[in-house]
């Protein structure tokens, strides 16, 4: 494969670090803000999940940084260059840096397969063979060189999205925007775009910055996530870090299918003030999940806990620990001293309630 | 059928086929870019001007509500000016073309409106220009529908084509009325009929045939 690298042209060097910047982003529709001062960075060769519920802005965010959409007011810098004043003739040289793939894929259907992923070579105005060849090593790429004469009817949800990622990549694109490229496909074909997709931005250096309110996604390929709620970002870093500890309200109901969480049946007889046992959550991650804290407060503590539910999930490589444990109440001091022996080992401890019935 | 008949019957069928074939290539020339000035020019159109498309949407309908019969006598100082001649075939071309041209700028319009709003969207994201969304999106995607709507306005105009005889076209149409009913030449008027039903086929065939090609949705 010859030289599927990002584009020449130059940034500034003021810029190189900083693909997007927003500072202070507005943008309403009638009454209703979409975007409410977005402030947002994202850095050369990372990938950013923006996760929220549908109508959280998400959408409307992604369309403005390539100027489908309008900001009211803030800033909007495109590898430095701001964006935002730009009549429609100036954004068409800008959105050549950017990459777009869609929920629905959009390709055009009277076009093959491989004159859809030449068509943005065509606008930069390239000759046919040249561009075809460089169809033709992108479709490679996506592993559809076969189907390079096929119309887009004749493929499957997961083909069309890779031909959408070829098309995306053809003219060599200093970012990708996925605006929920993965949300009209079954999980299996989900998995292997994002598989592509993380490939690309190994292979390519590409910086990516998706969309999307399933949080698996975000979990599978971000480096750092951003969660928006109302028009605004709410929550904001390494994934393994809000996945672990997520602070806000939002972030914690979009994460309750993906973290281990207390069964139903318990969290009902929980009560807050006496029981049998205390119900205690246990999270930790990180480095501090790497050591036995379990095996060592079982020796330090013996018989003092018992494991409720739970379980350990690796994000970006790291630990991501989330227990409950349930500790007896017939001894006062215990769980205090549970709760000490857990914290001094960086875990992050809290008493959920007293359960009355382990029967 | 006498021979002279049969010459007569030959000479109305390219009469006919003339001036449907004639308007329709106007209609489509013309038509075609109105459709594509009201579905740009229209509510989140590609060049949105709400006024300018206030104003062709009511030129359309103006000529649509005039019948054909009217506008075919209204039109003869324009046709004059144009043609030389307020009689023949030629002349009839004239009415013909401009009722059909609203109508099927109406026909295209509605193909090309019904263009996913997110092909555009995904042009655009490339850095498509208005034109390169014209050329790449809107009529390769509406191709179907917009064929299919061209052989829609033939046939009609075929049918319009019947009431130019009243300005001396010639014709199937004006055949059939002279000799068929007014001289009461029954085999006249069958031949006329099955003529028109050969016609009618052929074109709706070869329209559709075309459609199945052009459509890769």
């Amino acid at each position: 494969m010859n030289d599927i690298s990002t584009a020449p042209g130059a940034p500034s060097p003021a810029s190189t670090q900083e693909v997007v910047r927003l500072t202070d982003v507005t943008r309403r529709f009638g009454a209703t803000p979409a975007l409410d001062g977005i402030s947002l960075t994202v850095h050369r060769g990372e990938i950013l999940g923006i996760i929220g519920r549908s109508g959280a802005g998400k959408s409307t965010l992604i369309r403005c940084l390539n100027g489908l959409e309008r900001a009211d007011t803030g800033r909007i810098e495109i590898e430095g260059r701001d964006i935002t004043g730009l009549a429609e003739q100036d954004l068409q040289p800008m959105r050549r840096r950017i990459g777009m793939i869609f929920q629905h894929f959009n390709l055009l259907s009277a076009k093959t397969v491989e004159e859809n992923v030449a068509l943005p070579l065509k606008i930069e105005g390239l000759g046919k063979t040249e561009r075809l060849k460089r169809a033709g090593e992108l479709l490679e790429l996506v592993g559809l060189a076969d189907k390079a004469k096929a119309y887009p009817s004749a493929l499957s949800g997961g083909q069309k999205q890779r031909v959408g990622i070829a098309r995306a990549l053809a003219a060599k694109p200093a970012l990708l925007l996925s605006d929920e490229a993965t949300s009209a496909l079954d999980p299996e074909t989900t998995r292997a775009i994002l598989t592509l997709l993380k490939d690309i931005n190994h292979k390519l250096g590409l910086t990516i910055l998706f969309v999307t309110h399933e949080m698996e996604v975000v979990r599978s390929v971000a480096d750092r996530v951003a969660v928006i709620d109302a028009g605004r970002i709410v929550e904001e870093g390494p994934v393994w870090s809000v996945f672990s500890d997520p602070r806000q309200p939002i972030t914690q109901s979009l994460l309750e299918g993906i973290r281990p969480q207390l069964p139903e049946h318990i969290l009902q007889r929980l009560s807050p003030t006496s029981g049998t046992e205390a119900i205690i959550s246990v999270d930790v991650s990180g480095p501090a999940a790497q050591g036995a804290v379990f095996n060592d407060l079982s020796t330090a503590l013996p018989n003092s806990y018992r494991l409720v539910h739970g379980g350990i999930d690796h994000i970006q490589n790291q630990p991501v620990a989330r227990f409950f444990i349930a500790v007896p109440t017939h001894d006062p001091a215990l769980a205090g001293n549970v709760q000490q022996f857990l914290k001094a080992r960086s875990a992050r401890v809290e008493v959920l309630g007293y359960d009355t019935d382990h029967a | 059928m006498t021979p002279i008949m049969l010459e007569l019957l030959g000479r109305s069928i390219w009469e006919t086929l003339v001036m449907t074939m004639a308007s329709g290539v106007i209609s489509l020339v013309v038509g075609l870019p109105l459709g594509l000035a009201m579905v740009a020019t229209g509510k989140g159109g590609i060049a949105e001007q709400r006024w300018i498309n206030s104003i062709l949407g009511a030129l359309i309908n103006g000529f649509r509500s005039v019948p054909f019969i009217i506008l075919l006598v209204a039109l003869i100082p324009l046709t004059r000016l144009i043609v030389g001649t307020a009689l023949g075939t030629t002349a009839a071309i004239v009415p013909l073309a401009i009722a059909a041209i609203p109508y099927y700028a109406r026909i295209a319009e509605v193909s090309l409106r019904d263009v996913d709003h997110g092909l555009i969207d995904a042009v655009r994201a490339m850095g498509g220009n208005r034109w390169t969304i014209v050329r790449e999106v809107l009529v390769p995607e509406a191709l179907p529908g917009l064929v299919a709507g061209f052989t829609v306005t033939l046939i009609t105009l075929i049918g319009a084509s019947a009431m130019a005889g009243a300005i001396g076209a010639g014709g199937l149409g004006d055949l059939a009325i002279r000799y068929g009913y007014q001289r009461f030449e029954t085999s006249v008027m069958v031949a006329v009929v099955a003529v028109l039903i050969v016609i009618v086929c052929a074109m709706q065939w070869a329209g559709d045939r075309l459609v199945a090609r052009l459509d890769h949705r």
